[in-house]
């Protein structure tokens, strides 16, 4: 009992969209009866429930879920962390197989957040004055457009180079039907968009949309019970992080140091290195934030970001391709549901099922999000060829 | 009635009869300084280790934004700007008394901290003192 490894052998994500007449549940029950099927199994197979959701954490989604796909009474967790809410549920999933208390889970993250506006920054203040726009401003396009210039401060990255990783994911996107858009969008276009926060244009921001998503987790021994040697994505290594304490914490989120160190663990747990990845996802909420991740996951030196952009090397492709799916830019960011459909997108590649996008032969992938807060998941998943 | 003056963070210090100053709390056990009062060091965890410290009103930009589209009520565009202060200490705050254009903007340029009354006032109608970052003279 316990240690054994854990498995992907369902996974879906609906189409990201808007659906203003469809509630929270229903979109997560669609995710979730579509990741039943993929891998052979009803609600009565199921152990336990992980949901995430962000938005309405506070409203039970796990349990309206239940009441959509089938109440059978099991424990049902509701978890909230930030943009890392969808794989902090997953990885509680992963956990309690890994412990040996279950041997088939559900985890669902699901959020509607179509029309939401801006996030951050804009909260009421408990008392007094609030702050934005006279303490600088605490939006996200702006949060990241700062991580952003302190990576131009120290290497010269261009407004240019940030915008290209927009061009770069609208034109995934296009070969991806469940995007949220399938445009491209040529970098005059992105760069003359409506400037939200230097350098970040309106192009260069995460869509808000409606979205979710939804994998069945099973233990190895259940997994070959069932057969699904065929179709089974192994968790190689399931990564969670918080910030440690970095001198500009309180005025300046750090993205970075607690995504490098998720990394570094999720390399050593999987016993594979950067080098060995056929894709990655990763969580471009602002195309600034994708050009450190290059460099915070080892895709490539620290400083060489830029270059890793001007030289197309995470183009579809290319050396190391990233965010085939679109990214957050363009197929669309439901908070909850991000950090399955991240993972689903590498599924699909490692399946061999990823369409006009896929990467031949693609046996490793990665999958990388972040919460302000601060929070960091990573998963790293082998393809059943490997 | 009291004349106190108010201050759009507990951390803006504005004695009577003296110059506004930005206050940290630096630890003796492991030198961070955070702006916040805290249980414990945020950095090393150590308890009663942290003290008040009078943080200098000079410093290097760290880091900007250009602020284009705000919320309602805000006035656009400004620059959102987060500077290093010498021997210490983080801020952040709106950089004035230059172009809200990013040529103009040199990243690791020297800054000095300035203190004025907010242009807006609270829901009661009270005024408050802030700080601002300019380009060092
Ligand atoms: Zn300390």
């Amino acid at each position: 009992m316990g240690s054994e490894d854990v498995y992907i052998t369902g996974i879906d994500m609906i189409k990201f969209g808007k659906f203003l007449d469809r509630s929270i549940a229903s979109l997560g029950a669609e995710a979730a009866l579509g990741a039943m099927d993929d891998a052979g199994v009803t609600i009565n197979d199921i152990q336990a429930l992980y949901s995430g959701n962000l938005m309405a954490a506070a409203g039970m989604v796990g349990q309206q879920i239940q009441e959509e796909i089938g109440q059978t009474g099991i424990p049902a967790i509701n978890v909230s962390n930030a943009c890392a809410t969808g794989a902090t549920a997953l990885r509680e999933g992963y956990i309690a197989i890994r412990a040996g208390i279950y041997d088939t889970v559900l985890a669902v993250g699901v959020e509607k957040l179509a029309g939401a506006g801006m996030l951050g920054g804009g909260g009421g203040a408990p008392k007094g004055l609030h702050p934005e726009g006279l303490l600088g401003s605490g939006s996200m396009p702006c949060v990241f457009a700062e991580a952003g210039m302190a990576h131009a401060k120290e290497y010269g990255t261009t407004f240019e180079q940030f915008a290209m990783v927009s061009v770069k994911n609208h034109h995934h996107s296009t070969m991806n039907p469940k995007a949220r858009y399938q445009i491209e969008t040529p970098l005059e276009e992105v760069m003359n968009a409506e400037m939200i926060s230097y350098p970040n244009t309106k192009l260069m921001c995460s869509a808000n949309v409606d979205g979710s998503a939804a994998a069945v987790l099973m233990s190895e021994k259940e997994m070959k019970r069932r057969g699904l040697q065929g179709q089974a994505v192994k968790i190689r290594a399931s990564v969670l992080t918080t910030d440690p304490w970095t001198d500009r914490d309180e005025v300046m989120p750090d993205v970075n140091t607690c995504t490098r160190n998720a990394a570094s663990q999720a390399y050593e747990m999987a016993g594979v290195g950067p080098e060995d990845l056929d894709l990655v996802e990763l969580h471009d909420c602002f195309a600034t934030a994708e050009v450190l991740h290059y460099e915070n996951l080892q895709l490539c030196g620290d400083g060489e970001a830029g270059k890793l952009i001007d030289e197309k090397q995470t183009w579809i492709g290319g050396r190391i391709p990233v965010n085939l799916s679109g990214g957050l830019l363009s197929k669309g960011h439901p908070i909850g549901a991000t950090g399955i459909a991240n993972q689903y997108e590498i599924a699909m590649h490692l399946r061999g099922q990823a369409g006009k996008r896929q990467v031949e032969g693609a046996k490793i992938g990665l999958a990388h999000v972040i919460g302000l807060g601060t929070c960091c998941g990573i998963h790293i998943l082998e393809g059943p060829s490997a | 009635m009291s004349e106190e003056t108010l201050t759009i963070k507990p951390y803006l210090k504005a004695p009577a009869g003296g110059d506004p100053y930005l206050e940290g709390q630096k630890c003796s056990a492991c030198g961070a300084i955070s702006l916040k009062k805290r249980m414990a060091c945020a950095s090393c965890g150590a308890r009663d280790t942290v003290a008040p410290v009078k943080l200098a009103n000079t410093g290097k930009l760290h880091s900007f934004s250009i602020i284009h589209r705000a919320f309602p009520g805000i006035e656009v565009p400004f620059v959102s700007a987060i500077a290093d202060l010498d021997g210490g200490g983080t801020i952040k705050t709106n950089l004035v008394g230059i172009e809200p254009d990013p040529d103009k903007i040199t990243l690791g340029m020297d800054v000095t901290v300035d203190f004025q009354t907010a242009p807006r006032k609270d829901a009661e109608g009270n005024e408050y003192l802030t700080f601002v970052l300019k380009p060092a003279a």
